[in-house]
């Protein structure tokens, strides 16, 4: 009788460590699909694809690609809304920003188990290595994500499966543990290796980790966002505009997001039809949005620090044009605000 | 065969891919897909996605950014 054939659905985000995770398993003839959650967060194309000067980078997910190199499918599912509690209430913290590490894997792993359920897959692998990140791969972490996702012992850790106790998938020898590894700790030298054995090249490398919650202005500007709102919540538009642009809080009452180049720019006009928006029309210069309720004082001021961008920011006076969203356009001439007017504190 | 088209306008990377992902998996085999988006990264990951799940580029169109993808439902394998 021909030996069944094992399946293990893995969490890919298209980095190193989840890449050999796969292509070790994969040596043992193990089927292999991959997952990828996206919670809006992700490090991923966006900002390379709004920035012009980014424009001639290669656009490509990074799972995607890896996926491909591998020869495997993967699933890419949008967790936006379900992720929402994982990151307003973490059950176990956050990280040194925002990034609520350890239910964010127990989520995934959650998610991992529900989609290997339904595809009648057998278990789950991720590229977790003991050691390597403060908050959700230590020795101690480890099994709590295992236990909170509900995976228990159908979590294979294949790049420090041999420091753990033997899963599901070893004691029952679907895989041989001793081709596993025992990868410890913040050196990357053995995954260099095993990429080098492997002959994998070509890899993302997110500085950090793997999302923007990790990231320190990324997180002030989100926590400055729950602040004016007086409410932590948000919508996928909130998070991707977190991402673009100079943002400036003059007031509690509102802050302007301003376009540095043409790519922001271009990337803002898709949000006119729900932000008031500033622009100067008579020479380039960026296209801002207003979030917020700002007084007419407030939009004055706004318009002297919009032209304060544009490119007649050393003339006397510009003219600025204000266009709410459901309402005609008006104008003010203003003095551009001079560079030192600008507080530091303003910049988020 | 039925042609279909998705807007997937102004998403980013990669939104157009789960949501070509989603109605793909309402269409029959031999439907087409005329996925429209604005985020040049679509141009790789679209037919990235689609190679690796049997399913066939037909064209991609560039017009004042905004792109095109035309892609044919495969059979599932
Ligand atoms: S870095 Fe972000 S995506 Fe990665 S585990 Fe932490 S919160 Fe989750």
């Amino acid at each position: 009788m021909a030996k069944q054939q094992y399946k293990a659905v893995a969490l890919l985000s298209g980095g190193l460590d989840s890449t050999l995770a796969v292509r070790v398993l994969q040596d043992q003839s193990i089927h292999v699909e991959a997952i990828n959650f996206y919670t809006g967060f992700c490090v991923e194309g966006h900002t390379h694809a709004i920035r012009r000067q980014d424009q001639n980078k290669v656009k490509r997910n990074n799972a995607l690609w890896a996926a491909e190199q591998l020869g495997i499918k993967l699933h890419i599912i949008d967790v936006i809304e379900e992720y929402k509690p994982v990151l307003l209430a973490p059950r176990h913290g956050y990280g040194s920003h925002l990034n609520p590490c350890l239910d964010c894997k127990s989520f995934m792993v959650g998610k991992a188990l529900h989609w290997m359920q339904e595809h009648d897959f057998d278990f789950i692998i991720t590229g977790e290595v003991i050691g390597q990140r403060p908050m959700s791969q230590r020795r101690d972490t480890l099994p709590v994500v295992a236990r909170e996702s509900g995976a228990q012992d159908r979590l294979l850790r294949p790049l420090c499966a041999k420091l753990l106790p033997p899963t599901l998938p070893e004691r029952e020898g679907w895989v041989d543990r001793e081709r596993l590894h025992a990868f410890n700790g913040r050196s990357r030298k053995p995954q260099m290796a095993l990429a080098q054995h492997y002959k994998i090249t070509d890899y993302a490398q997110p500085a950090g980790g793997c999302c923007f919650l990790t990231d320190a202005s990324y997180s002030h500007k989100l926590a400055d966002l729950w602040q004016a709102r007086h409410r932590r919540d948000y919508e996928l538009d909130d998070i991707m505009l977190l991402k673009v642009g100079r943002h400036l809080r003059p007031s509690p009452d509102f802050k302007m997001i301003i376009g540095r180049e043409e790519g922001e720019n271009n990337f803002l006009e898709g949000y006119r039809h729900a932000f008031i928006h500033l622009r100067t029309p008579d020479c380039t210069g960026p296209l801002v949005l207003i979030d917020g309720q700002p007084s007419h004082a407030d939009l004055e001021l706004a318009a002297r620090i919009t032209a304060r961008y544009c490119k007649n920011r050393d003339q006397a006076r510009v003219r600025v044009q204000i266009t709410p969203p459901d309402a005609a356009a008006w104008e003010l001439d203003v003095a551009p605000l001079a560079a030192d007017a600008i507080p530091a504190e303003w910049l988020l | 065969m039925n042609r279909h088209t998705l807007d997937a306008r102004r998403l980013l990377c990669p939104m157009p891919v789960i949501r070509a992902q989603a109605r793909v998996a309402q269409l029959q085999a031999g439907d087409i897909l005329d996925v429209v988006c604005t985020d040049p990264g679509a141009k790789n990951d679209i037919p990235a996605w689609c190679r690796m799940h049997g399913h066939r580029v037909l064209a991609i169109d560039e017009h004042n950014r905004e792109i095109t993808i035309s892609l044919e439902v495969g059979s599932g394998e």
